[in-house]
């Protein structure tokens, strides 16, 4: 099909505007983390006069960022882990049973997404305190009480988006390995999965995400020894200078990981949410 | 069977979303101050008194509530329909295929993949005053104000503005990408079809894409309403912890209502009415939805 010179010079447009507006904090970000203290603490230069890559070494000593990545990764991976385990189960469920409550539940999880986090972000903390005094479980200031609290953000999104992929994989698929003498979980395991791996991927990408990105709930749920990026981040900004270099650098080396992550399966990510939202 | 297989999931849901609600409703009907804080299960039972006071326009607490929802409407009507149309630009002049097109697709999906706070930060850096790259655009290179009278852009009346660029910024590549996904589903031969035809690209995106992007448009628009009323992150890294009145959102102005003054049962029970409204607007929203689609 041929194009028109219309269209050609919408795309022009459109590309040009769109490409400004999402690059520029980009290339802020960058540049903004080469320069030193001095030049982040005058005018701003679009172009860095003096370039240096001091500020991604002091980082490290400033505020103790390497405990917080450490924090982050593994509050992250295990939120993910165990969402995606549960969430391979629960839409298992809901996409080949028929079972009382299966709408309830369904509507229930995706009501959850619009809490206002406000709204639990207290109670949650006073339950922990008791779930403490009650068991001896110590939740708050712990990792363990943060993946917990992770893992049930991204579960409500994550089993609707594996429901909707393994409902576009045909039942067929499922009978045929019952009369070879497959067991539901053998179906599960050795049938489903294995087609359903894009759709793992997407979920997990999803999870791994929304953990390493949250804000509200670490800064209450966290301390010192606990404490991840997202609210470690903050740090830079409450030493006597504001260091904005090292605040710009300290943000590229916290997004490079998972912009990477997603940009490489970022196709498993399209595919999963078209298998979810068309439905 | 399938109970066994869904309890993992009920378990925690029950753990974190729903046990949490049940007693969040019920901290709204007590006098949670800060005088019952260390001993919470004792704090005497207020009714709706807490209702009454966020409702109460004429009080001051009722008022300034008012003030916020009625910011977050016009933050969320200017961020969900700006978002949707930079991403539906986006995602149509990227449905052809042409060189370059892949660059184009990776670079705007990276404010979606980028840690909010990062996102957020970068932002609040080119809002600086005296450093900031927005005012040195707009001064400096532009000279559309003078260079002695760069603005406060976080505080004042312009943070309104730089909050909802802001979550634009951040919103509308997931926009895009929905949308994109969405697109890969029509065939190339309703276009063909058309152009035949004699339909012009408009008259296309009208009367193929728009119609066939249906199912994709009613998840869409709702999600990203539910996010951005809900947002958060973005008031709370943008500002830090005074939030200038034009960028009073109103899960900020809970969180700082409730933490300021310490005053949980109040706090609760803004956040149950927020929730309140929230339920109504998606029950409205399915509702219509489901008569217009039954209908056609």
């Amino acid at each position: 099909m041929r194009e028109t010179t219309g269209s050609k010079a919408f795309r022009v447009v459109v590309l040009v505007i769109l490409s400004l507006f999402t690059a520029t904090p980009l290339y802020v970000m960058v540049t903004s983390a080469l320069k030193p203290l001095g030049d982040v603490q005058g005018d701003f230069t679009w172009w860095p006069s003096n370039l240096t890559i001091q500020p991604f070494i002091d980082i490290w000593t400033t505020v103790p960022l390497g405990q917080y990545f450490m924090n982050s990764v593994i509050v992250a991976s295990s939120a993910t882990l165990f969402s995606v385990v549960i969430a391979i189960f629960a839409s298992f469920a809901v996409s080949r049973y028929r079972f009382r409550g299966r709408s309830t539940f369904t509507t229930t999880v995706l009501a959850t997404q619009m809490f206002p986090g406000v709204l639990f972000l207290l109670p949650l903390y006073l339950i922990f305190i008791n779930i403490n005094q009650t068991f001896g479980i110590q939740l708050v200031g712990t990792r363990t009480g943060l993946i917990i609290t992770y893992l049930t953000f991204s579960l409500p999104f994550a089993i609707w988006m594996l429901a909707g992929y393994l409902d576009n994989i045909p039942k067929e698929l499922d009978e045929a390995a019952r009369v070879d003498g497959s067991s539901a979980m053998g179906v599960l395991f050795r049938v489903i999965l294995p087609v359903a791996r894009p759709g793992l991927v997407a979920v997990a990408i999803y999870c791994f995400m929304t953990s390493w990105g949250e804000v509200l709930f670490a800064s209450v749920l966290t301390t010192q020894d606990s404490r991840t990026l997202a609210v470690g981040l903050g740090e830079y900004s409450t030493q006597v200078n504001v260091y904005w270099n090292q605040i710009m650098a300290a943000s590229l080396v916290v997004s490079v990981p998972v912009v990477i992550g997603f940009l490489l399966l970022q196709k498993n990510f399209v595919a999963g949410l078209t298998a979810g939202s068309v439905k | 069977m399938p109970f066994a297989l869904i309890a993992p999931a009920v378990v925690f849901e029950l753990l974190i979303h729903v046990t949490p609600m049940a007693v969040g409703v019920w901290m709204s009907v007590v006098k949670l101050t800060k005088f019952y804080i260390a001993n919470w299960s004792a704090a005497p039972f207020a009714g709706f008194d807490n209702y009454h006071l966020a409702l109460d326009v004429n009080g001051a607490l009722g008022a300034s509530l008012l003030n916020s929802f009625a910011i977050t409407c016009a933050f969320t009507a200017l961020v969900v329909s700006i978002s949707w149309i930079l991403g539906m630009a986006g995602a149509v002049v990227l449905q052809r295929t042409f060189w370059g097109r892949g660059f184009f697709r990776t670079l705007f999906l990276v404010p979606y993949a980028i840690p909010v706070y990062a996102g957020i930060i970068a932002w609040k850096f080119m809002f600086q005053k005296d450093t900031g790259a927005v005012n040195h655009l707009l001064a400096d290179n532009l000279h559309l104000i003078g260079a002695g009278d760069k603005p406060f852009w976080l505080i004042g009346d312009n943070a309104f503005v730089a909050v909802v660029v802001v979550t634009i910024w951040r919103m509308w590549p997931f926009a895009f990408l929905m949308l994109m996904a969405g697109l890969q589903s029509i065939p190339e031969e309703l276009y063909e079809a058309s152009a035949v035809d004699g339909a012009r690209p408009f008259r296309q995106w009208r009367s193929i894409t728009v119609p066939m992007l249906g199912p994709v448009n009613r998840v869409l628009v709702l999600v990203m309403f539910l996010w951005t009323f809900n947002d958060f992150n973005t008031p709370y890294i943008l500002f830090g912890g005074a939030q200038p009145p034009t960028g009073d959102l109103i899960s900020f102005h809970i969180y700082s209502a409730s933490f300021l003054t310490l005053n949980f049962g109040f706090g609760s029970a803004m956040s149950v009415l927020l929730l309140l409204f929230l339920l109504l607007v998606t029950g409205v929203y399915l509702f219509v939805l489901n008569r217009r689609s039954r209908r056609a």
